[in-house]
């Protein structure tokens, strides 16, 4: 790094080209090593959750079943509004391009399948995750980082109270059941609203066959993998949220920067799932 | 299920902490106090006075089992504490209580469902259990009318007056207060030194039973005619000073800065 003393040195400036690269190379390094920390943090920060999760099932019910129904109300159905605006405008994106093009071959008999491709299979859950992460993981951080940066993770081991079993288990299954929720509803609405922009545009099609394209291209295996991609995004989404809030010590004014590592790694996760279910979906 | 233990009897010791190497809790590797030997027995009453920064609210921490000795041994009620939250540490941890300076209470919690949080956790959500004792408690903090409040709608002194409620809620052996004096009023103050007094001179909110106290302090004085023992921390020392009529009689500057000289000699 140069200094001050370097630059009222009077000695030339070094011409070897290593001496440029080091302070990037140092860069990356440090990017390298912080990246492979954070991942074995989160790895394990994940397996003592579903530790407790397992060990801890069961007990005091009266107290994580309605934190759980709340973390699930909250990424579930207060998001809802905002998940239908979604549907409608993702229904109208997929339709409004794809319309014209099967037109023009005369391949209308595909728009089911160009549905069920696109939004139930990859757009749907992937956007419904991105929702959830944008409106409930970032708060998590937030809510998370200030109880840690306030003493109340303290207040709560002295309870006998284990911190993870009541601040990040009802937050991973409560994501996890809200995020599949949302998702039936985003693709619901997203299908619904495809149909509608295809109506306004005079697509020859009657709803029945529509809804016989959609339901002929749909496979239990669809559901399946729906149901596991929308588990496997709720549960990254919480477990990554809850890990940079909770699992090292804050100080208030470092909460934002753990909010913004914490909405970077989740969308990396996520992608990385993602591409991991397409793979499946191809096997399959 | 709450496991309920008998108490340790009178004498027995119920924190023994041997060469214990304390660290801050905020920042671990800084060491806070060193070779610290301490025993406290059943139904004693210690004041630990030290200047801001000295290591006392870590001290507290550790004997609460929130965190554990950098080196040398801490045996809770004659149990070793290891690390980690486990189900046998968790049934020592219930014995005790931690008023934490400012209360450090739950923000999303009303004042009320903090007092209830350990009741509904470790005793089922029973109405008949719960709902009692939290308005017994809110009696006691004298805090009834704002029990739907929350913590940031509240003073400090009340935030912490609601910690020591909790604290409470399951009535155990050892209670352990952190500089609950801080910033109060006299009038607010003597609450609190009569309160203390009184809890370890069993009151009825604990079913009358003589608790094993510990409170922090930033001067000695207030406890001076209510504590049972006194010790201070200074210079990374724990430092037992024994009953008042054997503290050193010279102007000792270190005790001056916790005690003025003035009322040391009455």
């Amino acid at each position: 790094m140069p200094t001050a003393t370097a630059h009222s040195s009077p000695l030339p400036e070094p011409v070897s080209g290593t001496s440029h690269r080091r302070p990037l190379l140092n860069a990356l390094g440090r990017g390298l090593v912080r990246f492979i920390l954070s991942v074995q943090g989160l790895g394990a920060f994940a397996l003592i959750s579903l530790g407790v999760l397992v060990t801890n099932f069961g007990v005091a019910r009266n107290v994580i079943h309605p934190l759980t129904l709340q973390q699930t109300f909250r990424a579930g159905v207060r998001l809802l509004p905002l998940a239908l605006f979604l549907s409608m405008a993702l229904g109208f994106v997929v339709i409004g391009q794809t319309v014209a093009l099967l037109n023009r071959v005369g391949a209308q008999q595909l728009l089911g399948t160009v549905m069920v491709t696109v939004v139930v299979r990859e757009l749907g859950p992937l956007l419904a995750a991105m929702l959830v992460l944008s409106r409930v993981g970032t708060a998590t951080v937030v809510e998370l980082g200030t109880a840690r940066a306030l003493g109340e993770v303290e207040a709560l081991e002295v309870l006998g109270i284990d911190p993870i079993h009541y601040f990040v288990v009802p937050r991973f299954a409560g994501m996890a059941a809200g995020l599949f929720a949302l998702t039936v509803y985003l693709i619901l609405g997203a299908l619904l609203s495809g149909y509608l922009w295809a109506f306004l545009q005079d697509v020859p099609l009657l709803p029945s066959d529509y809804f016989r394209q959609l339901a002929t291209n749909l496979s239990w295996l669809d559901f399946f993998l729906l149901a596991a991609k929308t588990a496997g995004f709720g549960s990254v989404i919480g477990l990554v949220s809850c890990f940079h809030g909770l699992a090292q010590p804050l100080s208030l004014n470092e909460v934002s920067g753990a909010t913004v590592r914490a909405v970077g790694q989740s969308i990396v996760l996520c992608v990385l799932l993602e591409a991991l279910f397409i793979v499946v979906y191809l096997v399959a | 299920m709450l496991d309920l233990t008998p108490p340790a009897p009178p004498g027995t010791p119920v924190v023994e902490m041997r060469d214990v190497v304390v660290t801050s809790l905020r920042h671990p590797d800084e060491v806070m106090l060193q070779n610290v030997n301490w025993t406290v027995a059943a139904g004693e009453f210690w004041t630990v006075a030290g200047l801001l920064r000295s290591g006392k609210s870590d001290l507290l921490a550790l004997a609460a089992g929130i965190m554990s000795p950098a080196s040398g041994s801490y045996h809770l009620f004659g149990n070793e504490l290891t690390a980690g939250f486990e189900h046998e540490r968790m049934a020592l941890q219930l014995r005790l209580g931690l008023v934490f300076d400012g209360g450090q209470l739950l923000h999303h919690l009303t004042l009320e469902h903090n007092i209830a949080l350990p009741l509904r956790y470790h005793l089922g959500d029973a109405k008949a259990n719960v709902e009692p004792r939290v308005r017994e408690l809110l009696e006691f903090t004298e805090l009834s009318r704002w029990a739907h409040r929350l913590p940031n709608q509240v003073n400090r002194n009340w935030q912490q007056r609601i910690g020591l409620a909790r604290a409470l809620a399951l009535k155990p052996e050892l209670l352990l207060l952190d500089t609950p004096l801080t910033g109060l009023d006299p009038k607010d103050a003597a609450w609190w030194t009569d309160t203390v007094s009184a809890l370890a001179a069993g009151h009825p909110v604990v079913d009358g039973h003589r608790l094993t106290l510990v409170v922090t302090a930033d001067s000695l004085e207030p406890w001076r005619q209510r504590a049972t023992h006194f010790a201070v921390v200074r210079e990374r020392q724990f430092i037992a000073l024994g009953p008042p009529e054997r503290w050193p009689a010279r102007n000792e500057p270190w005790l001056e800065e916790l005690l003025p000289t003035s009322k040391r000699n009455h």
